[in-house]
């Protein structure tokens, strides 16, 4: 058949394989399949021992080609082919059967097991039977990164690739930068103010030579491939020239539209021209396009009239823009899950029930009340006030089924600034359990439960309801085994952590997947953390899961670093298994031309010719094509023939 | 196998899985020990629009009980629309079985993303059980192109 000497290497993985795959037979069938001079099995053939012995026995048996059986590619394919190259093999001339994952995980049955790791690994046998050695194809690297959110994680993210000496661009949907963070008072366990902290690292931003800045923007597509990605961008109509305002407040003073601040999350109100934050950055006010009374002079135009700067120009256009970028950090943060869905605790309905970023607000010097805790209703400050926690966290019947992981503290940081405003008043916090696993996070909890004296009942809240002014709350003390009734002042809700309304969007954009729960999922839960399955796409910050700022910032550097790792290659390699035509057999069809996604294809007299960097290997164009005349290297119709052969033959 | 009559009857599945859902779906499956039957050799390809519907007559020819495709969600190729190119292809395929007097129900589709390994185990449970009561499948096995 092909002619090539392969050996197959079995792996016990421990008792992880052999515990359900009896492991020496699948090595003594494999030894008769055609092609297979030599098997052998091992306990760890990923270990340096296991790995030694595959070098050896090609060596010693002049292998052209080796199949390991063993876990998922995705774990170990990489490992292998380094190794058969060490032993001086094409990286092609090594194959993985995964034994593991899709076999001896999941049967019980030892017999049924070992048959099916025995056509497994048949059809890698199959596959590499008639795989050719293919090189790297080499391609140049754009060094600037795109990064995507301007929250903490994404600011920080671009001040660490831009010390590294990379152009930046970093794409924030929001007319400021800043994100969360921007509206939290103080942060735990240390309590220091956030924006004292966020605050210079955003000029620091705005400052920097190599961060190109585009708010009120958004990534339209993305095409290309790692290191050279092309990104169309969106950015909407700025009618304030931010070179010009100078943050005088003229504007909004005649500004007669009122509508509710959307940054203080609806607590105040703000004109249709406004200023997000003190702090915002850009430092310019936003015209609000869709508040506006129409930006036309005959409607309105009071704004345009009292501003003695000239910043203000009312017909600008969205527009588009396309930049090129080596890689892409994606750090589109979270929102709160939607109140809608939680009837039962009044948010939404009754005006003394917040949720927790509210109640930042409310605490933040920035904020609506000027840091001072007082209540919406009526703006007394409260006496008694009410923190529920999990509020549709750790709820798979009904809500989210995971841990949002901060609310526990950022409650307790709650109770505590409420009790050093308010220190005769009572603070209740109903929880399920306290998870204050983290540095300082515990005993800045038993700090407020004994020094603040705030009252921890562990159990839920089954009804809050509006009594007079009061809001009252039923709830149960599983510890004590008592119903509780409490009338409050204000209830605040530590609502779950979702990940952000565009992540589902940008997920697709970026050809990215998301795990169950719609957040962003890493291309591999223990080794690559942060990065995506599509090479040269990072992940940063809440959009991969919930986590604190410290946690965040971490991950973002740790992005930042791979980023850099990565185009810190002078050239890069594009894999190898792209289309290639059989011009003999080409008509001409156009066919695979239409067909393919990435325009890799076009007809040069008459018979289609690819463009080896823009394929990706789909095979689209195989499958469309009538006369076999196109097929994509290393998965030729011939080897699927043979591999499915591999899987029925009795 | 099937050829024994004592045993009973087991169907012989060839799924081939998309690279970046599906594969990945029955990697989550093992990492998540999620069990189901043994009947499915799966065949990793770069995409579900890659595969050929010649790929789906070969392993009935050559004496499958049942083919699964499976790729991404629509929308969520990696490839950015493989699996709508294999969904308006694969279509096509359920009516030629049908055509040619094979059981539609032989052929299937799914789609299976990385996230979801309970589902990649249910899809391949379910179709164990649906191709049971069809019998071995003796139409095109041993047919010619």
């Amino acid at each position: 058949m092909s002619g090539k000497r392969i050996g197959v290497f079995v792996c016990h993985c421990g008792n992880n394989i052999a515990g359900t795959v009896d492991v020496a037979q699948v090595a003594s069938v494999m030894a008769a399949e055609d092609g297979v001079v030599c098997t052998s099995d091992h306990a760890y053939m990923c270990s340096d021992p296991g790995q030694n012995a595959v070098i050896a026995a090609i060596k010693e048996n002049a292998l052209d080609g080796v199949v390991v059986s063993c876990c998922s590619p995705n774990l170990h394919e990489r490992t292998f082919r380094e190794n058969a190259k060490a032993a001086g093999l094409n990286a092609f001339d090594c194959e993985i059967a995964n034994i593991r994952e899709q076999c001896a995980w999941v049967h019980r049955d030892p017999g049924e097991a070992t048959e099916k790791a025995i056509r497994i690994s048949r059809v890698a046998v199959r596959r590499l039977g008639r795989s050719r050695p293919l090189e790297p194809i080499d391609t140049g690297v754009t060094r600037r990164v795109l990064v995507v959110g301007a929250g903490i994680a994404g600011i920080q993210a671009s001040l660490d690739l831009a010390a590294a000496g990379l152009d930046v661009l970093l794409v924030e949907r929001q007319a400021t930068i800043g994100g969360r963070m921007m509206g939290l008072s103080e942060t735990f366990p240390t309590l220091d103010c956030s924006q004292c902290v966020l605050s210079p690292r955003m000029v620091e931003v705005a400052r920097h030579p190599r961060i190109t800045l585009m708010v009120s923007s958004e990534v339209e597509k993305v095409s290309g491939y790692v290191g050279n990605f092309q990104v169309k961008i969106r950015r909407q109509a700025a009618f304030v020239d931010p070179d010009l305002c100078k943050l005088c407040d003229d504007c909004a003073q005649v500004c007669p539209v009122v509508v509710p601040n959307e940054y203080e999350l609806g607590l105040s109100a703000r004109r249709a021209i406004f200023m997000p934050y003190p702090q915002a950055i850009p430092a310019t006010y936003t015209l609000d396009e869709s508040s506006c009374l129409g930006l036309n002079p005959v409607v309105c135009g009071k704004c345009r009239d009292v501003c003695e700067a000239g910043a203000i120009t009312y017909d600008r256009k969205p527009e588009t823009v396309v930049e090129q970028v080596g890689a892409v950090v994606v750090a589109t943060g979270f929102d709160l899950y939607g109140q809608e869905q939680l009837g039962e605790y009044g948010l939404g309905a009754i005006e003394d029930v917040l949720d927790g970023l509210q109640y930042e607000r409310l605490c933040s010097a920035s904020g609506p009340t000027k840091g001072k805790i007082l209540r919406p209703s009526d703006h007394r400050a409260p006496k008694d006030v009410v923190f529920i926690q999990c509020v549709g966290s750790r709820d798979p019947a009904r809500h989210c089924a995971w841990c949002s992981k901060i609310c526990c503290m950022y409650t307790a940081k709650h109770a505590k600034l409420f009790k050093h405003q308010v220190p005769d008043g009572r603070a209740y916090v109903f929880y399920i359990d306290i998870r204050s696993g983290g540095k300082g996070y515990e005993e800045f909890v038993q700090g407020v439960m004994e020094e603040d004296e705030v009252m921890y009942l562990r159990g839920r809240v089954s009804r809050v309801y509006q009594d007079g002014d009061k809001v009252r709350v039923f709830g149960t003390d599983t510890l004590s085994g008592q119903n509780v009734e409490i009338e409050a002042d204000l209830v605040v809700l530590a609502l779950a952590m979702q990940p952000s309304a565009g992540t589902a969007a940008i997920a697709k954009t970026l050809k990215i997947s998301r795990d169950k729960d719609g957040f962003l999922a890493e291309a591999h839960p223990k080794l690559r953390p942060v990065e995506s399955v599509t090479a040269g796409v990072f992940l940063a910050g809440t959009a991969q899961g919930p986590k604190d700022i410290p946690e965040t910032v971490a991950q973002a550097s740790a992005a930042a670093a791979k980023a850099i790792g990565l185009l810190s290659q002078p050239r890069l390699s594009h894999a190898p298994t792209v289309a290639q035509v059989r011009s003999r057999l080409c008509t001409g069809c156009r066919m695979c031309v239409d067909t393919c996604p990435y325009d890799a294809i076009r007809l040069v007299q008459g018979k289609a010719v690819v463009t080896d960097v823009l394929c990706e290997g789909c095979g689209s164009c195989v499958a469309s094509c009538l006369r076999a005349a196109i097929q994509v290297k290393n998965s030729s119709p011939l080897q699927m023939k043979e591999m499915i052969e591999a899987v029925l033959r009795v | 196998m099937a050829e024994d009559p004592k045993t009973p009857y087991e169907p012989r599945i060839v799924a081939f899985l998309c690279k970046w859902c599906s594969s990945a779906g029955s990697d989550l499956a093992g990492v998540s020990r999620i069990q189901y039957p043994a009947n499915a050799t799966p065949i990793t390809v770069p995409c579900s629009g890659s595969v050929s519907p010649q790929y789906i007559l070969t392993a009935f020819r050559k004496g499958a009980d049942g083919v699964l495709v499976s790729g991404c969600h629509l929308g969520d190729c990696h490839y950015l629309e493989g699996n709508y190119l294999a969904r308006r292809k694969l279509f096509l395929v359920k009516e030629l079985l049908e055509f040619i007097g094979l059981e539609p129900e032989r052929f299937r589709m799914s789609w299976v993303s990385a996230a979801e390994g309970a589902k990649f185990a249910q899809v391949i449970t379910d179709f164990v059980a649906d191709l049971r009561p069809l019998g071995p499948q003796d139409k095109l096995q041993g047919q010619r192109p």
